[in-house]
């Protein structure tokens, strides 16, 4: 049976495919649907974990107990697996172990576009890297075996275009594979150094093999019979040349592109002479043959940076440009995403605005907080770093109102730490947690403090507030976060303090309610003075039309933050009468 | 069918884009040709400018439509049109929604919203078909049918039978918006 799957659903596809029986992952964009298309596998055990590392350190144990695991999530991603990863790369595995890094070039969602194939390389993992979702499932079946016959672990690599587009895929049966029995090895899995260091030349001498075997991949193979030009392609960049090229072009189509099938490369130079690379990112693949002496072009005229395309193979090899419309495009303005109307961070933001001087922010929705009107951020940098960046400003500019900005989600995966380092090290900072109740950006994904599992069945709820108070924490808000006044009393308080204050300002997300029926917001015409001060929290559903502000009824979700923004009480919900 | 043909659905995060590039999926699948689709999610949907892409063909390779390759673009919301208007092919056809939201430059007063979206498509001699999706879903009782009404409007401009549409539309829809979701869908269909 044939059926048309993103990446991600053919990942989660082969993971179930090839039996495995344990994934773990944090949610992120492009990576998120992989787990939560496994999750509806009752075969496989599958969890969001509180962030990558302990996703990769649960899959680790179920790995050494026996099992084909999966763990999943997006490139920046691995960053903060990056310490059991690396180990794991001397370790090996018992059951077949799968890193998928989901790659992000173009920066779609993402605050950089590193190209994780470095990180195999580096770990000292095999890596495999899909076209199409055909290969993306097929994958994870291969790469668990390559994972088992060489212990080692196995990165599957994709990219933006490959774990969120579709294409046809061939759907087969689950393949049960038994748990491997485990057997108490110190020597393998208790890495001190009198362990670690034998296995450094059996890693060198496994990777030696890998190449060996990388030759024979079947995925790594030779395409068309085209003599224009010979092309050395990978992921994303095999579409793209294929298009441009079709028949014109021979085609060593590599899969496994770590170790590299050198033999295979070899031979192909050979033959063709003049080879081109094309990859999208970094010059991986290029550097590596170059490294072999072997002379190929590749980013002296294909671009690094970005997004590569048919377009553009086709400009630098074909000198061909598609003719366009000439359609006046002049003054078109900009689609920024934005807070939603009924966002709970929205009125938080606009205190936090107008309160503080600096305002460290994080990973999430909440970094749309810090476009205008709202102007409420001065950093963002990666998950967890508001509240140290936090302390790190309040060293230095003492007098500043400094407050930190975090959702609840994030607070769980990487927040808390720097909230116990401000405690211990005296910091005077002020912190917000946005809690939303959800992990909001990727999709509403449940979280530690939901009280809900990836299912969606009842779970433990971890308790904020708790958890904040056991940090040592004596300045504690918890605050609606409609409700501006008591926001700002708190916001004011908690700064004047001059200790580790944290308000955590509570709302679930508007776009898990959206059935709920708050009475929306008008503005009365004859009251109000157009003086916009309720456009200064940038909602989608007020705006300004011929010097005359409106709020949008198809929009407003009413929640009520405008109506306490306005100095002439000119904006009441439906039906009030004039007050 | 011999050539491809090459879609992008625009408009505004939230709108139903995704949700109309599920069912063209389906569709070209169930009819037996091979279809390639993409489209970003994340960030941009948070009321952002989002696109999908739609291939459809005897055999797609690339999931994307590059620049000046698309047969019909549908624009669900006027400004998204413009925006991607780039993205057709000289010859090709533009579907657009009258529908008109503001994004956050215009809403704070920084920027004005393009009044001549239209006029704009025509001096360029660009092959429009206008429509006020808004209405004709307030028609049917489903104000929120709007992707469906465009679904119609590109549906009869590709080679799949109606049958399909109609069942995959059926399928996919909530038993008390399927009736009026199937009036939508033969609206938008019945607008040459």
């Amino acid at each position: 049976m044939r059926k048309l799957l993103t990446g991600n659903e053919a990942i989660a596809r082969g993971a179930y495919e090839a039996g495995v029986r344990v994934a773990c992952a944090y949610p992120g964009t492009p990576s998120t649907e992989i787990l939560e298309n496994i999750a509806q596998y009752p075969e496989i055990d599958s969890q969001w974990s509180t962030n990558e590392k302990v996703a990769v350190e649960v899959a680790q144990g179920a790995c050494f107990a026996g099992a084909r695991v999966i763990t999943a999530m997006k490139h920046v991603g691995v960053n903060v697996a990056a310490d059991p990863l690396f180990t794991l790369g001397y370790n090996g595995v018992n059951g077949g172990f799968i890193l998928v890094s989901a790659d992000d070039p173009g920066m779609h969602s993402s605050q950089n576009e590193q190209d994780n194939r470095y990180y195999a390389k580096f770990m000292k993992y095999a890596l495999l890297e899909p076209s199409d979702s055909q290969e993306a499932k097929d994958l994870v079946a291969a790469g668990l075996e390559i994972s088992e016959q060489f212990d080692t672990p196995v990165m599957l690599r994709t990219t933006t275009r490959i774990s969120h587009s579709k294409s046809l895929v061939e759907l087969k049966e689950r393949q049960e594979v038994p748990v491997k029995p485990y057997h108490k090895n110190v020597a393998k899995y208790f890495v001190v150094p009198a362990n670690q260091r034998p296995k450094r030349p059996l890693i060198e001498n496994r990777l030696e093999r890998l190449a060996k075997f990388a030759d024979t991949f079947p995925g790594n193979r030779v395409e068309g019979e085209g003599t224009e030009f010979a092309i050395i392609t990978n992921g994303t960049g095999y579409l793209y040349a294929k298009e441009a090229l079709g028949e014109r072009a021979t085609y060593l189509k590599l899969t496994m592109t770590w170790p590299l099938p050198s033999g295979l490369i070899r031979d192909f130079v050979a033959q063709h002479g003049k080879v081109y690379v094309i990859e999208e990112g970094e010059p991986f693949l290029e550097e590596q043959i170059k490294a072999l002496g072997i002379p190929v072009t590749g980013k002296e005229i294909f671009p690094r940076i970005g997004e590569l395309s048919t377009a553009i193979v086709r400009e630098k090899l074909l000198g061909i440009s598609l003719p366009l419309l000439s359609v006046d495009c002049t003054e078109i303005p900009g689609r920024p995403p934005v807070l939603c109307a009924g966002c709970p961070h929205r009125g938080v933001f606009s205190l936090v605005s107008k309160v503080a001087d600096i305002v460290t922010s994080d990973i999430g929705c909440y970094s749309l907080g810090y476009m205008p009107p709202l102007n409420a951020g001065d950093t963002c940098i990666d998950m967890g770093a508001s509240i140290p960046n936090a302390l790190g400003f309040s060293k230095i500019m003492p007098d500043k109102k400094i407050v930190a900005t975090i959702g609840d989600s994030t607070f769980l995966h990487s927040g808390i730490t720097g909230l116990i380092d401000v405690v211990y090290n005296r910091g005077a900072v002020t912190v917000v947690i946005l809690d939303n109740s959800i992990t909001g950006m990727t999709g509403h994904q449940q979280n530690p403090a939901t009280g809900f599992d990836i299912h969606g069945n009842p779970a433990p709820r971890i308790c904020i507030e708790d958890l904040v108070r056991a940090c040592g924490v004596k300045k504690l808000w918890v605050i609606d976060a409609y409700d501006l006044a008591e926001g700002e009393a708190a916001l004011r308080e908690a700064l004047a303090a001059r200790e580790p204050a944290v308000i955590i300002a509570r709302r679930p997300c508007v776009l898990i309610h959206r059935d709920q029926v708050r009475v929306q917001c008008q503005i009365d015409e004859s009251t109000c003075k157009a003086c916009r001060s309720c456009m200064k929290i940038g909602c989608p559903a007020i705006e300004l039309t011929d010097g005359k502000v409106r709020i949008d009824a198809k929009v407003c979700t009413g929640c009520g933050v405008c109506l306490q923004i306005c100095k002439f009480n000119a904006i009441r919900k439906a039906g009030e009468k004039n007050g | 069918m011999a050539e491809r043909i090459n879609v992008l659905i625009v408009g505004v995060g939230g709108q139903g884009t995704l949700f109309a590039g599920k069912i063209i999926g389906e569709v070209a699948e169930k009819s037996g040709l091979d279809v390639k689709q993409s489209e970003v999610h994340g960030m941009a949907q948070r009321g952002g400018s989002v696109v999908t892409y739609v291939r459809i063909g005897d055999h797609v390779t690339s999931p994307l439509v590059e620049k000046g390759e698309a047969d019909i673009i549908v624009a669900f919301e006027q400004l998204e049109a413009l925006r991607w208007i780039e993205f057709l092919k000289p010859g090709g056809t533009v579907i657009v929604n009258e529908q008109r939201i503001s994004p956050m430059p215009v809403i704070i007063g920084v920027a004005k919203y393009p009044a001549n979206v239209f006029e704009r498509l025509e001096k360029a001699g660009v092959k429009t078909i206008r429509v006020d999706a808004v209405a004709l879903a307030a028609q049917c009782n489903n104000p929120k049918a709007v992707n469906i009404v465009l679904l119609g409007l590109l549906g009869r401009r590709l080679p799949m039978s109606r049958d399909l549409w109609t069942s995959a539309i059926a399928e996919r829809s909530p038993a008390a918006a399927r009736e009026t979701n199937l009036e939508a869908f033969a609206k938008g269909w019945n607008i040459e």
